[in-house]
């Protein structure tokens, strides 16, 4: 710190301020704008201020059932948080050591990473759209449709959240001492024991942090849902539907308590990451000092 | 298993219980990424009237894509007038995202010294994309509309008379926004490529007499390259298949590669839809694939 600063540097930091000010600004106008009095319209200035478009959220008047759509959302971000921490953990560990068709999983990953997301959606569609036709072809009385919010929806969100939750493990354990693992075998102890208390504590933190971009990945997602979720939508695409024929705040208020959720759900992450990570600097140098 | 055998040993051993503990993720990719894109092409080349596919081989998709292409020379047919204007919007975001991209990852490696204030910094470039890009696009609206802050502003200090139409809902909007969504994937590959470089390389370049710019363009800009490259396939995959950004901040105005695919879903023509989703893919193919000529991605990763 000490070293006089170069010039390029009060540059820069100019410019990434105003980067930053490009993110958060717009987001800002509408938080502020939500709260706009009743006789209040779509841009500034505010005409009072008031919660009566919050009001109208929930009482879901002029908008959409919100409240379904809301508890859909929260369950399905949920259930892809859950799935992809468990399966990219996994599929982390299985990458440490060799398997076959490893590189080839990497490939798919990677390629469901980058793929076009209104390809996705419209492949696991059809493909849903084929597996009906099949089942009513061989005489499933009244079969309606197999697509749904924890079927081709949840399907649809894993392609996105999973690669995310992959790279995130690859990320971890090259920063990843193994020798902590041949000392715990060493000791005596299974695989499943070395996992539990010698791997999972120490990697815990990006496990958060994996569990973070699940869920938010999933509670925002929009393109790869759009053709794939069936008869009910999800928040993002009630959203998305309002925003061509919604002409009062009450969407404002929406994308806010959307961006609510989004942001208690961020600073809890990071709190507990905060917290395992001050944990670990703690007992950790105990066993520092033990073992190595 | 793995008890018996030394850490170095395992790199060479295939591991039955590895691949157990891979088999879920591969199965989801499987199920609902790999047979849907093998659905995808197989459909393509079905046929279909007006609201259902007939499981029967005929290329309709592709020549009612392709409809007055040669006939209707020299006017561009519709599909290749959206894929050049889709093309524009590519490039347009992706020169703006990688310069801005690229200036923010150069602060961040390497004139934030504290990791501390490195991480808190990056946080802050990353909590926008955890939130909802639906309102992130939304949120323009306010600023740009007709009666929007930029607009009263201009008016305010007699600049314009009237409001400036092509601000909102216009192929500057739609640029804006992706740019506003996108850079967050430049900034991670690139400054992820930029703080793996070694200080000392441009400790010497400027001992040896090399100025700023000579640093930047011989020995940070190659170094960076495979995070360049990286953040490139991800903003370029994206815009080519985008049809939402396009949607809402293009006022559903505006025709592009993903725009086409959706409409035809909605007319409920699946093998059109179908047939369009090949082609895209088979250009993004082609974008990457020169792309990755440049670098070994799974080497960088």
């Amino acid at each position: 710190m000490g070293e006089k600063r170069p010039r390029s540097f009060y540059f820069l930091a100019a410019f990434f301020t105003a980067y930053v000010l490009f993110l958060y600004g717009p987001m800002f106008a509408i938080y502020i704008l939500s709260f706009q009095g009743p006789d209040g319209g779509l841009t500034f200035p505010m005409n009072g201020v008031s919660l009566q478009w919050f009001g109208k959220v929930f009482s879901g008047t002029g908008i959409v059932d919100i409240g379904a759509a809301f508890k859909r959302s929260l369950e399905l971000g949920l259930v892809v948080m859950v799935l992809t921490v468990v399966l990219s953990v996994s599929a982390g560990m299985a990458f440490r050591k060799s398997f076959r068709g490893a590189t080839f999983l990497f490939y798919v990953a990677i390629a469901s990473l980058i793929m076009p997301s209104i390809i996705t959606s419209l492949g696991i569609a059809l493909e849903f759209r084929l597996l009906d036709d099949f089942i009513i072809k061989h005489g499933a009385e009244g079969w309606t449709t197999a697509m749904g919010l924890f079927t081709s929806g949840l399907g649809a969100h894993l392609t996105w959240t999973l690669p995310f939750g992959l790279l995130i493990m690859f990320a971890i354990f090259n920063r990843f001492d193994s020798r902590l693992e041949e000392a715990a075998r060493d000791l005596g102890a299974t695989p499943w024991q070395t996992f539990l208390h010698v791997v999972l504590p120490i990697i815990l933190p990006s496990v958060v942090g994996i569990g973070l971009f699940g869920f938010t990945l999933s509670w925002d997602e929009l393109a790869r849902s759009s053709q794939a979720i069936g008869s009910v939508n999800t928040l993002p695409l009630e959203l998305q539907g309002l925003t061509t024929t919604v002409t009062k705040p009450d969407i404002y208020a929406l994308g806010t308590l959307t961006s609510a959720v989004s942001f208690l759900v961020i600073f809890l992450a990071l709190m507990v990451i905060l917290v395992l990570q001050a944990r670990q600097r703690r007992h950790g140098s105990d066993a520092g000092k033990g073992m190595v | 298993m793995r008890s018996e055998i030394g850490a170095s040993m395992m790199q060479n051993r295939k591991s039955p219980v590895a691949w157990l503990q891979a088999a879920p993720m591969m199965l989801v990719f499987t199920l609902f990424f790999l047979l849907p894109l093998v659905f995808v092409t197989i459909v393509s080349a079905w046929d279909y009237n007006e609201y259902e596919m007939i499981p029967a081989f005929s290329l309709r998709g592709y020549t009612d894509t392709f409809e007055g292409c040669i006939a209707g020379l020299p006017d561009l047919c519709t599909i290749l007038k959206t894929y050049l204007k889709t093309l524009k919007l590519c490039l347009l975001t992706w020169s703006l995202t990688l310069v801005i991209g690229f200036t923010v990852a150069y602060f961040l490696a390497f004139h934030v010294r504290s990791k501390t204030w490195q991480i808190v910094l990056t946080l802050l470039c990353t909590i926008p994309f955890w939130t909802s890009n639906v309102i992130r696009m939304i949120a323009w609206i306010p600023l740009l509309g007709r009666n929007g802050l930029v607009n009263k502003g201009l008016e305010g200090a007699g600049l314009i008379q009237q409001p400036l139409e092509w601000l909102l809902f216009s192929e500057f909007s739609v640029v804006l926004a992706l740019v506003h969504l996108f850079t967050f994937f430049m900034v991670v590959p690139i400054f992820n490529s930029m703080i793996r470089i070694d200080k000392r390389l441009i400790e010497a370049a400027y001992d040896a007499g090399a100025t700023g710019w000579q640093t930047l363009t011989n020995i940070v800009i190659p170094l960076a390259k495979p995070g360049i490259v990286i953040g490139s396939i991800f903003v370029i995959t994206i815009v080519m298949g985008d049809f939402v950004t396009i949607g809402v901040m293009g006022g559903q105005q505006i025709a592009s590669a993903g725009k086409i695919i959706e409409s035809r879903l909605n007319a409920l023509q699946f093998p059109a839809a179908a047939a369009n989703a090949v082609i895209l893919l088979g250009i993004t193919i082609l974008i990457i694939s020169s792309l990755t000529r440049i670098i070994d991605i799974r080497k960088e990763l």
